[in-house]
């Protein structure tokens, strides 16, 4: 796979155009995506037009921008006006926004070109991509098994090469744990840095828009355009967007790395898995960091509070889906019959089923109990962080605790789906950046993913340490 | 903490939330969220005494925007992509209650 900045380089060059880089791409779309299914929808005719608008920018003696013709794809939870956001859900299909989400509008201001949306679990609710109403998404390593959830179409359509560059959003893990799954990058950046507005919500305290891409310097160059202050959503972190790119190669010598034991020496993890981190760990200090084991004790508490705060929030963001003001509407006699017939024939199992969790951990009797404790709990999580970042600039852990499995594995257990996601959630709830680079390979031959973490807007810090990895990783 | 999730509660929650549930849904989901909030029980083994709760990880206050007009979302696409349009209102079912 040729890497977005070398075709940027080339498109604003005029050494290619960005009409024949969209062709080539579309081609290895054509070739594989009936295996794969990572799109909802590969928007070809949109992505012409928006090659062509690049190659005329270029003849005239415009910069098209530092994305320049590099096809993107677009997780289908983030608003495109006038095209189809469905979030993979029955009760969104064939809705059209009246509105760019702001980081579309910055991926196209830099000469990217939109080539489709991507499949995701219903509502972004999952760790497989199975909970799609529109059917699964396949690993590209091995279609045989899943590609990590909810992300799970972005993290495919990159790792095929249907794209160099995606977009997920990463709630629980949704953007790293595909990541790991299909061996890309994936980066969650530091809650606040890349704005939410357009991206439809599922639990607002932990929602962050982030990218994915086949290489570290790839990921920094899409971090570097779509970060950075938004007026139109008030969550967004009053700063100019993190500067990466210019020092991602000034290295690892003297930085202090913790490799947290909740995150990786946890019950269930594959050896080879552990084996990974280690090895992570160890490539960093021969290139001169200094690495220790560290404990985050309130880490291993995380899933249980993600389970009842991001349901929670769920509950309440989606009561929005009522059938009045847009997506599907089930006739009734009356409106609260309407509302209830709507959401039930609109909402996909785990949709409902977390609708009902929110709901009963907010009710009356139960509020202080589940929901007031687990935001207790956040804030011990959130303080350990802090503690362990006063001694160490990255932490490292494993992404995931297994490489991809196979499709229908944990379908029929939603506590063992949930499990997917205890080395992800706990930089969710503390609002931390975290990102995760492939390194090596397990079971099956199949792609690992190490998790890097740092202190909040510690991006830069975390790109040189990813990118020490990768190089590690002799790639 | 954790107690067993009966029917009649799973009825009542999805009452709460607008839902509407299937017998066969009734009974997979009073069994499902039992387990699942047998494990979420877990939190309450943590001293959470003098903790506050954390609703959200940044110590924002009060964020404003100047008071100028500017444009909103148009109206026609908005209104165009709703189930029922009434002279430029969303158009809904009878209220319960009400005479149609």
């Amino acid at each position: 796979m040729i890497a977005a900045r070398r075709i940027a380089a080339d498109v604003r060059s005029g050494a290619r155009s960005a009409r024949d880089v969209l062709e080539e791409h579309l081609d290895v779309i054509n070739g594989r995506e009936p295996d794969l299914h990572a799109f909802n929808v590969v928007l070809a005719d949109v992505a012409r037009d928006a090659a062509d608008a690049v190659d005329v920018a270029v003849a005239r003696g415009d910069d098209p921008g530092p994305l320049a013709g590099v096809p993107l794809a677009l997780k289908d939870n983030m608003c495109t006006r006038g095209l189809p956001t469905t979030c993979s859900s029955r009760i969104l299909e064939g809705w059209r926004p009246p509105y760019d989400a702001t980081v579309v509008e910055r991926v196209r201001a830099a000469g990217a070109v939109v080539i489709g949306k991507t499949n995701l679990d219903e509502f972004a609710m999952g760790s497989s991509t199975e909970n799609s109403a529109f059917g699964p998404t396949r690993n590209p390593h091995d279609v045989t098994r899943v590609p990590g959830g909810s992300s799970g179409g972005s993290a495919a359509a990159v790792a095929a090469g249907f794209a160099p560059l995606a977009l997920g959003s990463d709630t629980g893990g949704s953007i790293r744990q595909p990541a790991a799954l299909c061996g890309v990058v994936g980066v969650k950046p530091t809650y606040g840095v890349v704005s939410r507005y357009g991206l439809i919500a599922f639990a607002s305290s932990l929602d962050q828009i982030g990218p994915f891409a086949a290489t570290v310097e790839d990921a920094a160059s899409l971090l570097e355009v779509i970060g950075g202050h938004d007026p139109l959503d008030s969550t967004s972190i009053a700063r100019p967007a993190p500067e990466l790119v210019a020092g991602l190669d000034d290295g690892v010598s003297g930085l202090r790395v913790g490799v947290v034991g909740e995150m990786t020496e946890i019950d269930g993890i594959e050896p080879r898995v552990r084996d990974a981190v280690k090895a992570a760990a160890a490539g960093l200090e021969a290139a001169g960091a200094k690495v220790d084991t560290v404990s985050v004790p309130s880490a291993a508490y995380g899933i249980a509070a993600y389970y009842l705060i991001a349901p929670a929030e769920a509950s309440s963001n989606l009561a929005r889906y009522d059938g009045v003001r847009y997506g599907l509407r089930v006739d009734a006699d009356d409106v609260a019959h309407m509302n209830a017939a709507t959401r039930e024939a609109g909402f996909g199992r785990e949709v409902k089923r977390r609708i009902m969790l929110g709901t009963y951990a907010l009710s009356a009797g139960y509020y202080d109990a589940y929901y007031g404790q687990a935001q207790r709990v956040r804030t011990l999580i959130l303080r350990d962080f802090e503690r362990v970042y006063e001694q160490f600039d990255v932490l490292i852990a494993a992404t995931s605790p297994t490489v991809a499995f196979e499709l229908g594995a944990k379908t029929t257990d939603p506590l063992a789906m949930y499990l997917c996601d205890v080395c992800t959630v706990p930089a969710n709830l503390s609002g931390h950046p975290a990102m995760s680079v492939p390194f090596g390979t397990g079971d099956a031959g199949l792609p690992i993913g190490v998790q890097v973490l740092a202190p909040a807007l510690g991006e830069p810090t975390m790109f040189r340490v990813a990118r020490a990895i990768e190089q590690a990783a002799g790639r | 903490m954790a107690e067993r999730i009966t029917r009649a509660d799973v009825e009542h929650v999805a009452q709460l939330a607008r839902l509407a549930l299937s017998e066969e849904e009734i009974g997979s989901l009073s069994e499902e969220l039992g387990a699942i909030l047998e494990y979420a029980a877990q939190v309450s083994a943590l001293d959470t005494h003098d903790v506050p709760p954390t609703a959200h990880p940044l110590p924002l206050v009060n964020v404003f925007r100047p008071d100028e007009a500017r444009a909103g979302v148009p109206r026609d696409e908005v209104l165009a992509a709703a189930p029922d349009v009434q002279e430029n209102r969303f158009r809904v079912p009878r209220i319960l209650g009400e005479e149609p």
